[in-house]
Order: C-alpha cells, then sequence, then structure tokens
C-alpha cells in the first residue's frame, strides 16, 4: 500500500481543533457526529419499509421469476448499466476535456450548449428517439421511399444498444458537467506540469489529469449508473426488459407489492456494493488543488483535428437537444389549439416552486453532511453517509411508497392522538403538504446534491482546515467563511441538479402532491399514459425551457 | 380551528402556495357545499368534463387525483379509515377486483346501477360498476389480409400469420385480462400453446403501446395487432386513409374479450350517498354518452345508442362472461406469458 495521507490528516485536525476551541464548540462538534446519523434515519425510513417486505415472503413468485425472466434481466441490466458507464464516460470526459483546454471553431458555444441536454428528461429524448427512428418514423419511411423496398437493413431501435444510447445521451450532461468542473480548476496546470516533467500531452492527460479528476468523473459516472439503475420511463418506451421493469410488472401486474419491494432492495444493495468499493479505493488518494485556471491560454486545434472536434460536439448536442427539441416544437405546434390553457401558467409556477425550494432544501443538507464528513472522518460517519444517497438508485414509484406509507402511518397516529386530546375527529393532515413532497425529494436527490460537493470539499485543503482552527474558527462560522466561498460553484451545480431532476420527477409528485396541485411532469404522466405523445410535446417543451433558465444562470456563473 | 382567518385575510392566493407548506393547513377547509374526493387512474382529460357536468346537475363539488393503480391502491390502504377519497376509479377489471380483496371498497346497493350496467361488468357484491367497455379486438392490413383469413385470438397462434403478428407487450394490463379470461376458456396448457404461437409469429419485438403497433400494421412491418376500438379510432380520425380495418374475433364461440373503466365507494368513504348518486350519474345516459365522445370508447349501459364512428365498426357480440375472472385469473395470466416468453 502506498502511504495513507487520509487516515492520519482526518484524525489530526479534530484534535487541533479540539483544543483550540472552547467548551461551546465541543458540544457543536457533538452535534455535527450526530447530524449524519439524523439524515441517514430520515432517508432511510422509506429504503427501511422497502427492506421490510421480506417479512412476507412469496416463494412461489420467486421461483417463477427465477426460472422465467429474471436470469435475462439481470443479464439485461448489466449490459445496460455497463453501456451507459462507457457511453457516458466516453461522451462525457471527452467533452469537457475539449472544451476546457482546447480551442476549436465554437469551443465557446460549445462548452456552454453541451450542458443543455441536462434540462431534457430521458423518457423524452426515449419518445423523440422512437418517433424518429423507429419503422414507421420519418428516417425509416424516407429511406424505403428513397429505395423503393420493403427489405432495407436498419438497426433496430427498439433493442439494447438502442436504449445506451438515448440513456446515454440523456445522462452524459453528468460526467460532463463534473468533470469539467474538474479540469477547469486543475486541469490545465496539471498538463503543464506533466509537460516539464517531460510526458506528452497525452502522456500527461492520462496519466496525470484523468486520474487527478478521479473524484468528479466517479461522481458524475456513479449518478448516470443511479438513473439507469432507477429508470422505468425510458425502458419502458422501448420495452426493454430490466431490473425496473420486473419490479413494475410484478407489483401491478402480479399485485405484489412485497415482491416488487424484495426485487428493489436487491438494487438497492447493489448500488450499495459499488458505493463502497468505490469509496474504498479513493480513500487511498488525496486530492488537494484548487486554483482557477481558466486564464491560462488554450491549446489550439488545426485542420482535421479542429474539424474532428467540432464534428464531434454538433453531433451530440444535435441528437441530445436540437431534434428533442425540434420534433417537440413540430408536435407543439400542432397540439397547440387543444392544450394551451390558462392552466400552463399554474403548472409552471407549481413545478417552480417545488424545484427551488427542493433545490434549496437538498443542497443545505447536503453541505451539512459534506462538511460534518469533513470534520468526523470515521467509517461509521462515512457509511451514515453513503446510505442517505441510496434513495437515488431506488425507482421513483417505490420509493414513493417507501415514503408514504410511514408518513400515512404517522398521520393516522397524530390524528389519533388529537382525537383522545380534543374530541374533534380530524382528517389527515400531513399528507397532502408541500413539507411531505419536499422531503420525499430530499430522500432521492440528496445523491445529486451531495456528489458534486463532496468532490469539491476534498479540493479544500487540510491545511486550510488547520490554519483556520488556528484562529478558532469551526463549526459554523468555518462552514460560512471558510468552506462557503470556496464551495460557491459546486453548490450551484448540485443546486441546479436537484432543480432540474426535480422538474423531471414523476411517481414522487404524482403521489404525494396536494390536491389541484399538478406540476408540468404530472401533465406529461397524464398526456402520455394513453399514448399521446404528440400533445405532451407542450409540456415536454415547457419544462425543457423552464429548466434551462438554472442552467443557463449555472453556465454564465462558471464562465466567468 | 381558527385556520380559516388566514385564507381570508390579504395574503392572496400566491400566498396560500407558501402556507401549504406548514404542516396544519393540508386539513380540506370544510366548504358549504357537499363535496366528495375521487382517486382516478382514468386521466385527467378523460374524466374531468363528467365531474363538471355533475357537479352542475347536483350542486355537489368532485375533488380528484390521478396516479397509477398501484399507487393508488396502496395509498388507500395506507390511509386506512381517514382516507379523504370517497371513490377509485381504474381503467380496468383487474385492479377493482384487487381492491375489493384487499377490503378498499364498500358494497353499494343501488336499483339505478343494477339497471343501467350488466350483471356481467360489476362485481356480484355491488363492490364495483364498470363504466365503459373497452374492446379489445383484432384491426388488419386491408391490403394485406382479406377478413375470411380472420377467425379467433387462438387463430393468430396459427403458423400461417409467421412473421405477420405485432403485439403490445404482455406487461399492459389489457393483454393480461385477455389471456386471463382464455385460461378461464380453453385452460392454461391450450393458452399457454396458443400465446407460443403467437410469440413465434410476432414480426418484430413486443411494442410499447397501441397506437404504435397500429402504426406498424399501417406501414406494413406486419400485417395484424391486437387493440383496444379507441385506439384505432383516435388513429383512423387523424388519418382516414390509412389501410386498416377492425375485425371482430370470436364471434361463434365467446366474443370479443371486453374490459372496463369502472369504479366503486370505497370503504371509508364518508359521503357514500354522494358517491353512489356520482356513479349513479355515470352510468346515466348523459354521461356515457360523454365517455363515449370524449375517448370513443363503448357504453357499458346497453340501452345507449352510439353514433358514428363508433357505429362505422360493425356491432360484435362482447364476452358475455363476468370480467370478475379477469381479476381472479390475472397473476396466472402473468405467469403463463413469462413462461411462454412473451414481453
Amino acid at each position: 500500500m502506498k502511504n495513507d495521507f487520509s487516515s492520519v490528516n482526518p484524525a489530526a485536525i479534530p484534535d487541533i481543533q479540539q483544543h483550540s476551541s472552547y467548551k461551546a464548540g465541543y458540544g457543536i462538534r457533538r452535534a455535527w457526529r450526530v447530524f449524519p446519523f439524523l439524515v441517514a434515519a430520515v432517508v432511510l425510513v422509506p429504503v427501511c419499509v422497502v427492506f421490510a417486505s421480506f417479512l412476507s415472503l412469496d416463494d412461489e413468485i420467486w421461483q417463477h421469476l427465477i426460472a422465467t425472466t429474471l436470469p435475462n434481466l439481470l443479464t439485461n441490466t448489466l449490459w445496460l448499466s455497463l453501456g451507459v458507464i462507457a457511453g457516458t464516460a466516453l461522451l462525457g470526459i471527452s467533452l469537457a476535456w475539449f472544451t476546457s483546454v482546447y480551442r476549436f471553431p465554437g469551443y465557446r458555444f460549445f462548452s456552454w450548449a453541451l450542458f443543455l441536454p441536462l434540462a431534457i428528461p430521458a423518457y423524452v429524448i426515449a419518445f423523440v428517439a422512437l418517433g424518429t427512428f423507429d419503422y414507421t418514423g420519418p428516417v425509416q419511411t424516407s429511406l424505403r421511399h428513397w429505395f423503393n423496398s420493403d427489405l432495407l437493413w436498419f438497426p433496430d431501435i427498439r433493442s439494447g444498444p438502442g436504449v445506451a444510447i438515448v440513456m446515454t445521451l440523456a445522462f452524459y450532461p453528468y460526467v460532463y458537467l463534473l468533470s469539467r468542473d474538474a479540469f477547469l480548476t486543475q486541469g490545465k496546470r496539471l498538463l503543464e506540469v506533466a509537460q516539464s516533467l517531460g510526458f506528452t500531452r497525452r502522456q500527461g492527460f492520462f496519466r496525470v489529469v484523468l486520474p487527478m479528476a478521479r473524484p468528479w468523473i466517479v461522481a458524475g459516472i456513479m449518478l448516470a449508473l443511479m438513473e439507469t439503475l432507477a429508470d422505468f420511463g425510458t425502458v419502458s418506451i422501448f420495452n426493454y426488459d430490466t431490473f425496473t421493469t420486473a419490479i413494475y410488472k410484478t407489483w401491478f401486474g402480479m399485485f405484489s407489492l412485497s415482491t416488487a419491494s424484495q426485487l428493489a432492495s436487491l438494487l438497492i444493495l447493489i448500488v450499495l456494493v459499488i458505493i463502497v468499493t468505490e469509496q474504498r479505493f479513493r480513500l487511498r488518494m488525496r486530492f488537494s488543488e484548487n486554483r482557477k485556471s481558466a486564464r491560462v491560454e488554450r491549446v489550439p486545434l488545426t485542420g482535421w483535428q479542429a474539424a474532428a472536434v467540432t464534428g464531434f460536439a454538433s453531433t451530440v448536442l444535435f441528437f441530445a437537444f436540437v431534434l428533442p427539441v425540434v420534433q417537440l416544437s413540430i408536435w407543439a405546434m400542432d397540439a397547440l389549439t387543444v392544450g394551451l390553457d390558462q392552466r400552463y401558467l399554474e403548472f409552471t409556477w407549481h413545478s417552480v416552486l417545488l424545484s427551488i425550494l427542493a433545490a434549496l432544501i437538498t443542497c443545505l443538507v447536503a453541505a451539512m453532511l459534506a462538511y460534518a464528513a469533513r470534520i468526523h472522518s470515521d467509517g461509521y460517519t462515512r457509511f451514515a453517509i453513503r446510505l442517505s444517497t441510496v434513495g437515488y438508485a431506488l425507482p421513483g414509484a417505490v420509493l414513493a411508497v417507501g415514503i408514504f406509507i410511514p408518513m400515512a402511518w404517522l398521520d393516522n397516529l397524530l390524528s389519533d392522538w388529537i382525537e383522545i386530546i380534543s374530541g374533534a375527529e380530524t382528517g389527515l393532515l400531513i399528507q397532502g403538504t408541500l413539507t411531505v413532497m419536499l422531503v420525499a425529494y430530499m430522500t432521492r436527490f440528496l445523491a445529486v446534491s451531495y456528489f458534486p460537493l463532496e468532490s469539491a470539499l476534498q479540493r479544500v485543503t487540510r491545511s486550510i482546515d488547520e490554519a483556520a482552527a488556528g484562529f478558532g474558527i469551526t463549526g459554523w462560522s468555518m462552514l460560512r467563511t471558510i468552506y462557503l466561498p470556496m464551495l460557491k460553484s459546486s453548490l450551484f451545480t448540485a443546486a441546479t441538479l436537484v432543480f432540474v431532476d426535480v422538474m423531471k420527477e414523476m411517481p414522487i409528485t404524482l403521489m404525494t402532491r396536494p390536491f389541484d396541485w399538478d406540476t408540468l411532469a404530472v401533465r406529461i404522466f397524464s398526456l402520455t399514459s394513453e399514448g399521446q405523445w404528440e400533445q405532451a410535446a407542450l409540456p415536454a417543451l415547457t419544462l425543457i425551457l423552464t429548466g434551462l433558465i438554472p442552467i443557463i444562470l449555472l453556465v454564465r456563473h462558471s464562465e466567468t | 380551528m381558527h385556520r380559516s382567518f388566514i385564507f381570508s385575510s390579504h395574503f392572496g392566493r400566491w400566498c396560500s402556495s407558501f402556507l401549504l407548506i406548514g404542516f396544519l393547513f393540508a386539513a380540506p377547509i370544510s366548504s358549504q357545499a357537499e363535496e366528495i374526493v375521487v382517486y382516478s387512474s382514468r386521466i385527467e382529460q378523460l374524466i374531468k368534463p363528467l365531474f363538471d357536468a355533475f357537479t352542475k346537475e347536483t350542486g355537489i363539488t368532485v375533488k380528484f387525483t390521478t396516479d397509477k393503480e398501484g399507487a393508488l391502491l396502496t395509498r388507500l390502504i395506507a390511509e386506512g379509515k381517514r382516507t379523504p377519497a370517497d371513490i377509485l376509479i381504474t381503467v380496468d377489471a383487474g385492479n377493482l377486483w384487487e381492491a375489493a380483496r384487499n377490503g378498499l371498497l364498500k358494497p353499494v346497493t343501488s336499483p339505478v346501477l343494477e339497471a343501467n350496467i350488466p350483471e356481467n361488468l360489476r362485481d356480484p357484491q355491488g363492490q364495483w360498476f364498470g363504466l365503459t367497455v373497452r374492446a379489445r379486438t383484432i384491426v388488419y392490413n386491408t391490403q394485406k389480409v382479406k377478413p375470411e383469413e380472420l377467425s379467433t385470438y387462438a387463430d393468430l397462434a396459427d403458423p400461417k400469420w409467421k412473421h405477420r403478428l405485432c403485439l403490445r407487450t404482455s406487461k399492459k394490463v389489457y393483454n393480461q385480462s385477455l389471456v386471463a379470461m382464455m385460461i378461464a376458456e380453453l385452460g392454461e396448457t391450450e393458452t399457454e400453446r396458443i400465446v407460443k404461437g403467437w410469440v413465434n409469429n410476432l414480426a418484430t419485438d413486443p411494442i410499447a403501446d397501441d397506437s404504435l403497433a397500429l402504426e406498424f400494421v399501417a406501414a406494413g412491418r406486419c400485417d395484424v395487432t391486437l387493440v383496444n376500438t379507441y385506439y384505432y379510432g383516435r388513429l383512423m380520425h387523424e388519418n382516414p386513409t390509412l389501410p386498416l380495418a377492425i375485425f371482430w374475433p370470436n364471434q361463434a364461440t365467446t366474443g370479443v374479450h371486453v374490459n372496463v373503466s369502472g369504479a366503486g365507494v370505497t370503504r371509508y368513504s364518508k359521503h357514500e350517498a354522494a358517491a353512489v348518486r356520482l356513479l349513479e350519474f355515470l352510468s346515466s345516459e348523459q354521461a356515457q354518452k360523454l365517455f363515449v365522445e370524449l375517448n370513443m370508447e363503448y357504453p357499458a349501459n346497453p340501452q345507449i345508442k352510439y353514433g358514428e364512428p363508433l357505429s362505422n365498426w360493425g356491432s360484435f357480440k362482447g364476452d358475455p362472461r363476468s370480467i370478475v375472472k379477469a381479476g381472479e385469473l390475472q397473476t396466472s395470466a402473468v405467469r403463463l406469458m413469462d413462461r411462454a416468453e412473451y414481453r
């Protein structure tokens, strides 16, 4: 093993802080000790509900699943995950590298434009892709027309590779966003150091820059992977069987919510294993570099290299953003007469309000978690924090149920008490409030805000901590005066990700929203569940355009 | 409770959105007019006009929320005796049957409903009632298939349809209840043989929805498919020149497979009388005609006459057997389709 900084340092810092702070500080430190466990407890409630399903095991259904569909589903899910990991890594890292270090035609434009697909829900890319490239879509129809032949071979988009490509296009922005953050802050400088040591540019990238950017890249890929595992919309549009489709089929088709939950808990376990393994590996490294190098000169590309990079970036942007938006606009024009009424303002307002509140709360909690992990970096704390991010890998509807059941239980309990005390009969009080929705969103999207913050926090050098502790700055004031300014850009990234994700979220919103409180995503659900994709174009387009606002703000922020 | 002063003050509507965040503002503000609450898996566009008509006629307002059936049933179970819901509406019989099995629905005796809704389209105990009929039938490409070639659902398993059949995924409840009713008629072994035959005849992997299956037939990717008639109606309305036509299968035997979109009163409803009144209204002529108009589904009430476009599709014999069977055998149907590798 290499020398292990991280196991020495974190232990050393608390000591320093402890000695230099006075008694009140100790209580606060205790609070930080407990905080991650509190958050984990809240987030784990739904997860526990899901695991509690093992109390009623239905042997028969399990035997049936193992004998029939399960083996196939597992291989499908595995290949899909590998495909998406490879795809998002390839697109995300390469595009981030090109746009942060090189100068090529349109580099300014691409560096922000490549963020935009973040606003498009995967299921929207999926139904546009299907509508365009399937047998009855314009592409194949025109090809058949031109060649006047029915025998023309065209790759079937409703296939494993088809789904993987669609998901890659939908999820690569996570990797792009985070690795670009890493490259912009450290890439160019590292490359110069590497070159001064005699590496070529290519060697410098693969041997120095890439390994140093690993926490960000892995965080991005983890988000893409968890999205893939939890996805139901895209795979059902393609009728591609995965673990998630099995969960829904067992629940809706065989009326066995418990077996569905058991399948879902396997999914959680798989994700936990991946997270913990990755964490183990990462512990051996130490990352501390935080100087903006945006002002450093870009390396100019010329000739075919420049053309190739521009072409590559344009292709990705075309399929991930331009095509869906254009297709939706065409459909929306057709449906404008039926779809548009004053309620759209209300839908949009609800979506925005929920997204903003959820982004604020989730980011606040994530920042506090990241800080708590920093001052108490023992194994228990780390594990508690890891646990609180697994909600992202659960299929939304399963998580929604996991939230709803304990909430309704609590609600009934509360009403029982009120009835006993006051004798007045009350209905359910908590359900149908935004509080429930916001807690639910936090449970689901904590990973989205935590991963970027955590990677960023690793860059704040330990010496800064030590210096601050030396001045007696600890706890809240340390968070406020030292960390917040250094983490501002990552916080902004995290908030944008949560905002956009909440805009797109469907099952939790459906199940926990108050009466008459529809959002854009609810509207899309309503139209698409009867297969009226064209009519869903209008709310989908509104959703995308609204989601673009914070993304553009983010871009402007990161460019300055 | 002094809740109302907040709402009467100058905060306004905009602020009240924020106030929803607070814990105690959740309980419905008791209003003067009677109000009932509906949990519906029938989507807003296809049900709200009916609620509006009901409110206009009776003065009873209807508050509703929409979601998938599985989520709505879980919700009812979790909320228990304090559920705000008075009525559950679904788009298939299987989920109503499952709701009844879990004791979520209340038996209702209503002479009006019993007169309007045929016996095979409702629960024998009156826990739920079918409101519209969704017929699942064969649609074929008129340039490639002669109607004489078609006969029954089972016949589509014949090798003569090799590479000519398109099917929607087995994950959709409409296919699950079709297969469930086949099990009731033919038994598991024979049904499994048929479903395997279908799978062998597929021209392309099972498709995610009925509309797309119809488009595939129209474009010549396959020759026949099984769909609910209103999808056919919708597509032909958009594009009347498509070479598609309906064939009514099983006319000599069980009749065309029918499912229902239906409703029941919840067990813990606090407004039972008003809830029953809504159900009765939904089975009345005015509402039944509105159902037909909204989504081209067939009325469950056999006394209702329907016009174009439904009348153009010809009359058919629907399956007279009780739709309860579709719920009872749904799990078996799902497993059977898994075994037959019908995705």
